[in-house]
């Protein structure tokens, strides 16, 4: 069973998304950074089923070089192997994003590497696209689908996925090779331990430089959502509040 | 479809623009009036006609109401591999419709499913496609001239103004961020059946079962949520707020932090990569109010946040705070609720 999954570098933001003077992009000089919470399950998920099933597990970035932070991250989760295709740029956009990906998975199999599940985020918590893994998916011929907080082998080969929906679950199954697009709840990220923290710092990270391919999706700059200005009441300190809070749920009719 | 075939659909006069609408075995939703009344006023601006894509069983019911919406045609879509939902034989359908009509544009709207299908679409033919826009600004009805458009990113948190360029645009609307108006005249609505060539069953991924969720207050819908994060410490912390909850007839709610610590279950989480709520009342215990938590809670009607510290952003953002530990507050508020409650 060989997995590979896809990850992407986000910034953490706090209380307030602060932006760069050219509105171009996030103002990321006091942020840290994470992969995508969504990708992070993903991780989980490979690291699960290698231990489980055996074969070994990749993961693949696409960002500028500092997205080696993020690689190493997954390794240290258990993650074998680390793949990272380097830009001069925070992202691109996301067809362009999907060619480079669909080219280094297509170089990686012909080395010898054959993935029998690909793993993608649902969306990316920045850009939230919503379409990477769905084109990356196309484009190796592998069935892929989205939304998914449950991953099960069924005999013959394939996955049977749950996805979340309104009243309940929605079950799917599909025969392997394959793709799916998780969200977070699939599972509980580990914390790495020590031991895998050494690995991902000795670890040798395979690295790419893939061009730029077209796209028609083009970002002209980044902006505030204009926000109502509330008044906050504030009813009380310590437990002396209860009062007025109660006042408030039957005011609210909530009682 | 090919790049050549791409050509020659969005080359024969784009004409047209088209919704696919979702809809529950006929029953068009709040998102899918949204979309076909945004719909409407594009094609308007672009002066081409309005068509909708409604597929699988029960379409035909479901566009009853589309000429209140300025729908001029609709394209039924029905055939044994649509009978339940199949991701990538809806795309084929849709990818189909434009290589025959060659729209100058294909709207869905920005839910799980409506994203998923028009992502299928995207990668099926080639051509861009931007998520969740909050607003939309059409170029010429020529086919190549590109659209200014608004986008959400962090959920909500910030926008993207950017330009599409493509022979037919492929957009979903952002869920409640455009007005489900009528159009001022009802007109008719020419009904069009549209058999889709489609593979053998197996090669289709789709739903094979469905498992009915347990019951009970559901985070989404309930009037009340009361929700802890950090500040509750422990998963044992949480029993306070169920108390709380129970006597409200709500859920309860938490952070990512609890989700994190493994104090609650990730189907409690609020925010943007948890379940997005809007209440009557948002009680919020020991949570900050990043942004990633706060375009999850922002819609309750009320909000009234529990925190030691009067700076944190769900107090500032709120309309109602209490100041101190929560760990204090809680039991005394549950008091005075039970009290009122047995002597009313
Ligand atoms: C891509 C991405 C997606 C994310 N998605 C989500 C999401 O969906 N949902 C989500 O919640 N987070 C999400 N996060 C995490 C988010 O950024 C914050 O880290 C998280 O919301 C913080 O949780 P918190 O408020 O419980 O903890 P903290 O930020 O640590 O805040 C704890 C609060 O509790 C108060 N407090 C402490 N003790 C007490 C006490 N005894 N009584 C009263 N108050 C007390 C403190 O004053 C403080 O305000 C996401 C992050 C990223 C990067
Ligand atoms: N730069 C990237 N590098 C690696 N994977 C990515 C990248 N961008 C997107 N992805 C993958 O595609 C998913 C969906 O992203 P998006 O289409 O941007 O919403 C993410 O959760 C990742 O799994």
């Amino acid at each position: 069973m060989n997995v590979l999954v896809c990850i992407k570098r986000v910034p953490a933001p706090g209380a307030r998304i602060n932006l760069t003077d050219d509105e171009q992009h996030i103002d990321t000089r006091h942020l840290g950074f994470t992969m995508s919470p969504h990708d992070e399950c993903a991780v989980e998920e490979a690291v699960r089923m290698v231990t489980e099933h055996g074969g070994s597990s990749t993961v693949l970035s696409l960002g500028p070089p500092e997205a080696d932070e993020q690689v190493r991250q997954a390794i240290s989760m258990g993650v074998d192997h680390g793949v990272l295709l380097e830009i001069d740029d925070i992202d691109w956009e996301p067809q362009a994003t999907a060619s480079a990906i669909t080219e280094a998975i297509t170089t990686l199999t012909s080395e010898g590497t054959t993935f029998d599940l690909v793993l993608f985020g649902n969306e990316s918590p920045d850009a939230g696209n919503y379409q990477v893994g769905i084109r990356v998916a196309y484009a190796l011929g592998l069935p892929i689908v989205s939304g998914i907080k449950g991953i099960e082998f069924v005999d013959g080969g394939g996955v049977r996925v749950r996805r979340q929906v309104d009243d309940g679950f929605e079950l799917y199954e599909l025969t392997l090779p394959a793709a799916v697009a998780v969200k977070e709840g699939l599972n509980l990220p580990r914390y790495p331990a020590i031991k895998g923290r050494m690995r991902a710092k000795k670890a040798s990270v395979r690295t790419f430089t893939p061009d730029a391919g077209p796209g028609g999706l083009r970002k002209l700059r980044l902006r505030q959502p204009r926000e109502q200005k509330t008044e906050t009441t504030v009813l009380g300190h310590g437990p002396e509040a209860a009062t007025a809070v109660a006042d408030l749920l039957e005011e609210l009719g909530v009682m | 479809m090919g790049e050549g075939e791409r050509q020659r659909a969005g080359g024969r006069g784009s004409m047209l623009l088209c919704c696919v609408v979702e809809h529950d075995r006929g029953s068009v939703g709040e998102v899918g009036l949204e979309l076909l009344s945004t719909g409407h006023r594009v094609a308007s601006e672009l002066g081409v006609t309005h068509e909708a894509i409604v597929i699988g069983p029960g379409a035909g019911d479901a566009v009853e109401r589309f000429g209140a919406y300025g729908v001029d045609r609709a394209h039924i879509v029905e055939h044994a591999q649509l009978d339940s939902y199949a991701p990538d034989a809806y795309a084929d359908s849709v990818a189909q419709l434009i290589a025959a009509h060659g729209p100058v544009a294909v709207l869905a709207s920005g839910t799980e499913k409506g994203n998923e299908v028009l992502a299928h679409v995207a990668a099926r033919t080639g051509l861009p496609m931007a998520a969740n826009c909050t607003e939309v600004t059409p170029g010429d009805a020529g086919g190549d001239d590109a659209w200014t458009l608004t986008r959400m990113r962090w959920g909500g948190s910030l926008l993207e103004d950017a330009r599409l360029e493509a022979s037919t645009k492929l957009l979903t609307l952002a869920p409640h961020a455009f007005e489900p108006a009528q159009a001022a005249e009802a007109g008719d609505v020419e009904v069009a059946a549209f058999e889709p060539q489609l593979d053998e069953a197996t090669s289709y991924t789709r739903v094979v079962a469905h498992e009915p969720s347990g019951g009970g207050v559901s985070l989404a819908s309930a009037p009340v949520v009361v929700s802890g994060g950090r500040g509750v410490g422990s998963a044992d912390g949480f029993d306070m707020l169920e108390q709380l909850a129970g006597l409200l007839g709500g859920a309860v709610g938490c952070s990512r932090v609890a989700t994190n610590n493994g104090w609650r279950s990730h189907s409690d989480q609020v925010g943007q990569t948890g379940t997005k709520i809007a209440p009557q009342l948002y009680i919020a215990c020991g949570i900050s109010g990043a942004t990633q938590h706060w375009v999850g809670c922002k819609d309750a009607k009320n909000i009234l946040a529990i925190n030691t510290d009067p700076e944190a952003p769900l107090v500032t953002r709120g309309n109602y705070a209490v100041v101190g530990n929560l760990h204090e507050i809680l039991p005394a508020i549950v008091d005075e609720v039970r009290r009122r409650k047995t002597t009313a």
